[in-house]
């Protein structure tokens, strides 16, 4: 793929780059060269794959759900289980890499956004781990609604500075932390959540959640004797989509489908969906989609999931979505939710509202493909930090 | 019209020769309203500002701390547009015949149109840009547009820069280099110690642009101690702070005028 040509550079196709104070440039490069000679050294490939597998607990397993798929035209789907990771999440896979680029680059301190909560956690988890000190930044309205995860990166060592700022969701902690590193660079890494910011973040962190296609591509040929027609994911940033769309960039005959937080409807402006209704622009550091409005200003996202209530996206799924290789969907808080109710009902796993938003997009790509159709849909995580948030959300829409 | 990039170059040139730091002051347009702003911005350069730096407000300022952060917040809310910004220039520069720049975080001037930026911007007499989050890489487009047009581009250098990187910003750079004095955003703490004069001096050695130290300059002392070796002293937060704790307008523009007469003294070296 041309995608591949100048990611070095950091571009892939018109979007991406580095866009950022002269400040940070240093840090962000440091970065870029010490993933670099990390990349180069079989010594931290050893090292990250043993703590993938006896920490994190990969490969993770492949789930046929057939109670589920009867609402989804008879296709079959497969779920990868990315919420059976170690701290619920796919976002594991990235910290513990970026833990071991701290490490190696002798830094005493991490700093992370979060907006569900789940990397926040998952950087707190490594951080325990490795010894490292750990601030989390969270927007104040996501602090409430991911109250469950609060505790847990406190438990873990954390310190959780609520943001109050702009819309005080997740573009707003990723604002902070952004502060927090131009000030302390020389002893702090910024663990970046996501496929988005400036380079070399969107390439590498897609190299971090990579494992999760390559481990899929292999599971359902076992299983199901072939490739997936779809491979579906929730995009919030990108991480956890561009993890499992890239091992299947080559096989052109399966369709890469990216399902956005369509909030109340694209069609009401309550929405965080980027690619379905933004347009070219910059934010944090990077060239791609954004929701802003005609004069540049960034604007306020909507959707019932903390994680995917952002304006922004990954690079590389702007370029994937120009080109025309990945498809991007809205899905609609209600859908999301009939489909988190739908899969704890028939199939006893509970998921994350981002993972809801991929699994009422697989209802309706089986509904379209039919009874032949074979979906593979990644369950980017689990459920038990958005209890509350459903819980009001079923008692509201009690039907 | 033509931009007033010689404006801004004989300016600084002047300062130097009245053995003085010349006083760059910097505030948000539309700030507190826009007619307000302006005329916060005149008190300013009434009260001794040589230069001035129109902040164009935006919605994720990432480099400010929360004095400015506040300052846009408020301007967007009262709802300034681009268009009052390039206003705010004219008026600005007409009232006092001054420089006057823009800075500017990317994405509002990438949306906005280069094209149509840089000609308006150059049409109401502006000076030039100071664009942070521009890497010089990315710059090429915009620098064409500015130099035909008369307008400056000023660059960012931080004590992180490495060698390479300030022979890139000054080589590109036009007007000024911005010498940020410390690493953090703005208003974040005061700047001491050796990182201001070092960078300074690492930025004499490989050009011959006039270096204007900003970020961490709040009072006079601090704006004394800078001019002693920087050709200009930026004042932002400290400026912005003022409005924001003064009861009213007039005693906004009371306050700017006598914070801003304070630091044009400061800046003499004799
Ligand atoms: C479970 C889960 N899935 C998905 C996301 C969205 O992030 P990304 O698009 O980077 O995968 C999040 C973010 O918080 C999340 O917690």
């Amino acid at each position: 793929m041309s995608a591949m040509n100048s990611e070095e550079s950091g571009y892939f196709g018109a979007f991406g780059g580095k866009f950022i104070p002269e400040a940070l440039v240093a840090a962000v490069d440091e970065v870029a060269a010490e993933y670099g000679k990390a990349k180069a050294d079989p010594a931290f490939a050893t090292e990250l794959e043993e703590l993938l597998v006896h920490y994190a607990g990969r490969p993770s397993a492949l789930t046929e759900v057939p109670r589920f798929a009867r609402h989804a035209g008879g296709a079959r789907v497969f779920l990868k289980r990315e919420d059976l990771n170690h701290t619920g999440s796919h976002k594991v896979n990235n910290v513990l890499a970026q833990a071991l680029l701290t490490r190696r680059m002798g830094k005493p301190r991490v700093i992370a956004e979060t907006g569900a909560g789940s990397h926040g956690v998952a950087t707190a988890t490594a951080c325990a781990l490795f010894g490292l000190k750990c601030t989390v930044y969270m927007g104040e309205v996501d602090t409430r609604r991911q109250a469950l995860n609060v505790a847990r990166m406190r438990m873990l060592g954390a310190e959780v500075i609520p943001v109050t700022s702009g819309s005080r969701t997740l573009k707003d902690a990723i604002n902070e932390t952004f502060r927090d590193w131009v000030a302390n660079t020389d002893t702090t890494h910024y663990i970046f959540g996501t496929v988005a910011g400036p380079h070399p973040f969107p390439a590498m962190i897609r190299d971090f959640q990579r494992i999760i296609g390559v481990e899929a591509r292999r599971q359902i040929l076992e299983r199901a004797g072939r490739l997936p027609d779809a491979a579906v994911a929730c995009v919030g940033g990108g991480s956890n989509a561009i993890g499992l769309f890239h091992a299947f960039l080559p096989d052109q005959d399966v369709r890469l489908i990216g399902c956005e937080a369509a909030g109340h409807g694209v069609e009401t402006g309550k929405h965080a969906a980027t690619l379905s209704a933004g347009e070219p622009g910059i934010l944090h550091g990077s060239r791609s989609y954004v929701l802003q409005d005609e004069e540049g200003q960034i604007t306020e996202p909507c959707s019932i999931s903390a994680g995917l209530d952002y304006p922004g996206i990954g690079p590389e799924h702007a370029y994937l979505h120009e080109i025309g290789r990945g498809e991007y969907r809205p899905v609609t808080d209600d859908a999301a939710m009939q489909a988190f109710r739908l899969l704890a009902s028939t199939e006893g796993i509970i998921p994350a509202i981002e993972s809801a938003h991929a699994l009422a997009g697989a209802l309706d790509v089986g509904a379209e493909l039919g009874p032949d159709g074979l979906i593979l849909v990644n369950l980017s995580g689990r459920g038990d930090k958005d209890m509350d948030t459903a819980a009001r959300y079923f008692e509201r829409n009690a039907t | 019209m033509s931009g007033n990039i010689r404006l801004l170059a004989d300016t600084l040139a002047r300062a130097g020769k009245e053995n003085r730091a010349a006083l760059i002051a910097y505030l948000p347009a539309g700030f507190p309203t826009v007619d307000g702003g302006i005329a916060a911005i005149q008190a300013a350069l009434y009260g001794g500002a040589d230069v001035f730096e129109v902040g164009l407000p935006h919605s994720d300022p990432v480099l400010d701390g929360p004095v400015i952060q506040t300052a846009d917040d408020i301007a967007l809310r009262g709802g300034v547009r681009i268009g009052d910004v390039i206003r705010t220039v004219r008026e600005a520069y007409r009232a006092t015949g001054k420089p006057v720049l823009v800075m500017s975080y990317w994405n509002p001037i990438s949306r906005y149109g280069i094209e149509r930026f840089a000609r308006e911007l150059a049409e109401a007499g502006g000076a030039g840009c100071i664009l942070p989050d521009l890497p010089v890489q990315e710059s090429a487009a915009w620098r064409d547009r500015a130099t035909k047009l008369g307008l400056a581009t000023v660059f960012v250098a931080a004590p992180s820069s490495t060698g390479p990187r300030l022979r890139e910003i000054t080589a590109a750079g036009s007007g000024f280099v911005y010498a940020s004095s410390l690493m953090g955003v703005t208003g974040a703490r005061a700047a001491d110690g050796e990182a201001a004069p070092t960078l300074v001096r690492r930025l004499r050695e490989v050009t011959d642009l006039p270096v204007c130290v900003g970020t961490g300059i709040s009072n006079a002392a601090q704006a004394a101690r800078v001019a002693r070796y920087a050709d200009g002293v930026i004042v932002g937060t400290a400026l912005v702070k003022a409005v924001l704790d003064a009861p009213d307008e007039a005693a906004a523009l009371t306050a700017v005028k006598t914070l801003t007469a304070e630091l044009a003294e400061a800046v003499r070296r004799t």
